[in-house]
């Protein structure tokens, strides 16, 4: 597979504590890839290696099977967790010379910044300095100037936080867009749930390390709680003598007297051997396997139990 | 455009285009015009008459009271109590009373007036009955006034520097002073203004949030120094705009009102040698005196003494040396901290040096090619303003070459420095840094 970037054993240290032992990362080219883990887990760390804010203490980066080189912050796109704009200065003025900084040209800056601003009905604030904005606002000039120079790889630290539920939206559909156009995206967020459908690709970090990586249906795969969830009614033996060794009952709830049951199925059996021993002894409402989500698999491979488990 | 000329544009547009700087321009020099004018036209306004009866019962002193430019005598052979009602009839404004026992008890004298007495007017007053009263006295005991003539032994002393080459200058301290001082203190200004605004500039991308996003793009150091560059060319733009508009409004002046500009010299130095000097022999000293005493006059052989194309390459070279040593340092600071409030801390030990060396400059100015001045001339924490007190009074080529060489190790070594705290602290929020946090950081980077 063709990679857009790649890290390599990378191994940050600070003062005080290791961010980051021996990560290593691919992210494929025109993919989504969520960089997951929880608060602390060294995701920031790794995000400003990338963006050459910070170097790393061992391992390298390839962007485009390069070595990282400063001439490659033109190819990034980089939206931090800790964002802001100057307050005081015109949103225009600030979106021109933001990009600029990221090497586009005056009036192409100019022209390209003309239409998003029109795309996001930002035209009548050009003038206006960024603190008479809502934050809402704001954050939608900030995406407009991370996407501007048209990056080959967009990094978004934790995006959704703050944003309301129309802008999610909104960001998420020009993102879709973005990809569609040819780029590669490195979702960073904690909130595991919110990317899980966006993302194809992703890898978890806890306490520094890599734990996991990998296609996000290979990895959903992999991870096969083999847990099903059925609601039966008029249950003729007691559950205990329906479901025989070949599979373990988790939990078992009443209500307006029907039951719901969470049953693990053991070893080489299947679902229809479930389903064969339940048909026999009681009415079968509903049937479904519950999939882990991307928190259940982390936690999973955290503490080595599901939380579905009970 | 480079990226950090792209800064620097940046740093300096949005600067010059507040109001507060616009403001600021054009006041400065109305303000610096208005010291420089105002004197002069108030001097002008108060010239208003203040009228003096004398009434001498002695009847020996009566010619000796000479009109200066604004306090008028007049004699009056009547007693002093038709004097008094005189004044209340609004002709004079005081009254003089020598009694005839004046000259035996000198403490009857009486200036009687409705107002308040015009201090002036009292100075002048008892300046010639001083004299009168010892030159009578003088004459009583025997002593010839042609002797006493002969005795008076005016001293000036011309002070001649002799320089390497053997040149003959001579020497005006008091300008060299007040030039020495006015530039230090420009500079001690200049840094402080300045400085902390690169301060509250790294602090408001800090707190706004807006640095990660910027340093993606370019280089923290390239940052930094675009910031200091961009303040700095702010202030001295700033500063050339005063120097021009301040020299514009005064020649203004000049042309408009000549009069306000001629100095006189103080007249009353020369009743006291009415009495031993002929009419001729008055004026020919009064041009003399004129000559060499006019502040004006004096002010201008200073100059002529100094030398002002070193004076002003140092001043330039250490009013930017300084302020890029200094403005690094802000620049640290200002990453170090979250809010303003906890940049005391930090600010102390960088504002010391800098007001320490405000302090010395006035004992350096009393012995400006002493030990003190030296060292502290060369320690690129103080040079800028010691130095610049020091050049006026003539500093070798080699000294100045030293302290300058040093002043630039100093920046070079205060930058480094800051872009190592810079670059760890602009990302660090939440907790206070320690000093043992700085030198953490300053180790590690």
């Amino acid at each position: 597979m063709e990679y857009l970037l790649r890290a390599e054993h990378v191994t940050k240290e600070y003062a005080r504590h290791r961010a980051l032992s021996n990560v290593s990362m691919h992210v494929p080219e025109q993919s989504i890839f969520g960089l997951l883990g929880p608060n602390g887990a060294g995701k920031t760390t790794l995000i400003r290696i990338i963006n050459q804010i910070i170097g790393a203490d061992e391992g390298s980066i390839w962007f485009n099977n390069e070595v990282l080189k400063p001439k490659h912050v033109h190819e990034i796109g980089y939206l931090p967790e800790e964002r802001g704009l100057y307050k005081k200065m015109k949103v225009g003025e600030q979106a021109l010379y933001l990009t600029r900084l990221k090497g586009l040209k005056g009036h192409e800056a100019r022209k390209k910044l003309k239409e998003w601003f029109e795309r996001f009905e930002l035209t009548p604030w050009w003038d206006k300095k960024v603190e008479e904005l809502s934050k809402g606002m704001q954050q939608k000039v900030q995406f407009i100037i991370t996407v501007l120079h048209n990056p080959r790889l967009l990094i978004f630290d934790e995006p959704f936080s703050g944003f309301d539920p129309i802008n999610v939206n909104i960001l998420k559909e020009e993102i879709l867009n973005l990809r569609r156009n040819g780029s590669t995206i490195i979702f960073s967020t904690h909130n595991m749930g919110s990317v899980e459908e966006l993302c194809d690709n992703i890898a978890l970090i806890n306490k520094s390390e890599k734990i996991l990586e990998g296609e996000v249906h290979q990895i959903k795969k992999a991870f096969k709680s083999m847990i099903y969830e059925a609601e039966v009614d008029q249950l003729q033996k007691p559950l205990t003598e329906i479901l025989d060794r070949r599979f373990t009952l988790i939990r078992s709830e009443k209500q307006n007297g029907i039951m719901t049951i969470r049953v693990q199925i053991n070893g080489h059996s299947t679902t229809n051997d479930l389903i064969e021993a339940l048909l026999p002894a009681a009415q079968v409402l509903s049937f479904k396997e519950l999939t882990p989500s991307m928190n259940d698999i982390f936690i999973k491979k955290v503490t080595g139990k599901f939380p579905l488990e009970k | 455009m480079s990226k950090t000329a792209t800064i620097i544009k940046r740093e300096f547009l949005s600067r010059v285009k507040k109001r507060s700087f616009i403001v600021m321009t054009i006041l400065g020099p109305l303000l610096m015009a208005a010291i420089i004018i105002v004197p002069a036209v108030v001097a002008q306004l108060s010239d208003s008459d203040y009228n003096i009866a004398i009434v001498d019962d002695t009847r020996l002193f009566y010619d000796r009271f000479d009109d200066t430019n604004n306090i008028l005598f007049t004699p009056l052979s009547t007693n002093i109590d038709r004097a008094i009602e005189f004044m209340h009839e609004d002709r004079f404004d005081a009254v003089l009373h020598i009694p005839e026992i004046a000259f035996e008890a000198p403490s009857s004298l009486r200036l009687f007036s409705e107002k308040s007495v015009n201090f002036n007017a009292k100075l002048l007053v008892e300046r010639i009955l001083q004299t009168e009263f010892e030159s009578l006295k003088l004459g009583h005991a025997g002593i010839d006034k042609e002797i006493l003539k002969a005795i008076e032994t005016p001293i000036n002393i011309q002070a001649i520097r002799i320089k390497d080459d053997g040149e003959l200058i001579t020497d005006y301290p008091e300008v060299s002073m007040g030039l020495g001082f006015v530039s230090g203190f420009l500079i001690y200004i200049f840094i402080f203004l300045f400085g902390s605004q690169v301060l509250r500039g790294v602090l408001e991308e800090k707190t706004s949030r807006i640095v990660e996003i910027i340093v993606s793009s370019v280089k923290p150091f390239q940052l930094m120094m675009g910031k200091i560059v961009g303040v700095g060319m702010v202030g001295l733009t700033q500063f050339l705009i005063w120097i021009v508009l301040t020299f514009a409004i005064v020649t203004t002046f000049q042309v408009i009102m000549p009069d306000l500009f001629r100095f006189t010299p103080d007249e009353q130095v020369f009743v006291t040698s009415t009495q031993v000097l002929s009419a001729e022999e008055m004026e020919k000293q009064k041009e003399q005196i004129q000559q060499f005493d006019t502040t004006a006059g004096q002010i201008m052989q200073g100059l002529s003494a100094i030398n002002f194309p070193v004076m002003i390459f140092s001043f330039i070279f250490y009013f930017l040396g300084g302020y890029l040593l200094y403005a690094a340092l802000f620049a640290a600071i200002g990453s170090a901290v979250d809010n303003e409030a906890d940049t005391q801390q930090f600010m102390l030990p960088v504002t010391i040096p800098l007001l320490l060396s405000i302090i010395m400059a006035q004992m350096v100015i009393s012995n400006p090619s002493g030990p003190v001045a030296l060292w502290l001339s060369m320690i690129p924490l103080t040079s800028p303003v010691i130095m610049m007190v020091r050049i006026p009074f003539g500093v070798s080529y080699e000294e100045i070459a030293l302290s300058a060489g040093l002043l630039v190790i100093g920046f070079i070594f205060t930058t480094m420095l800051a872009a190592r705290i810079y670059r760890t602290g602009i990302l660090m929020y939440g907790k206070k840094t320690s000093y043992r946090e700085l030198w953490k950081w300053i180790r590690h980077a």
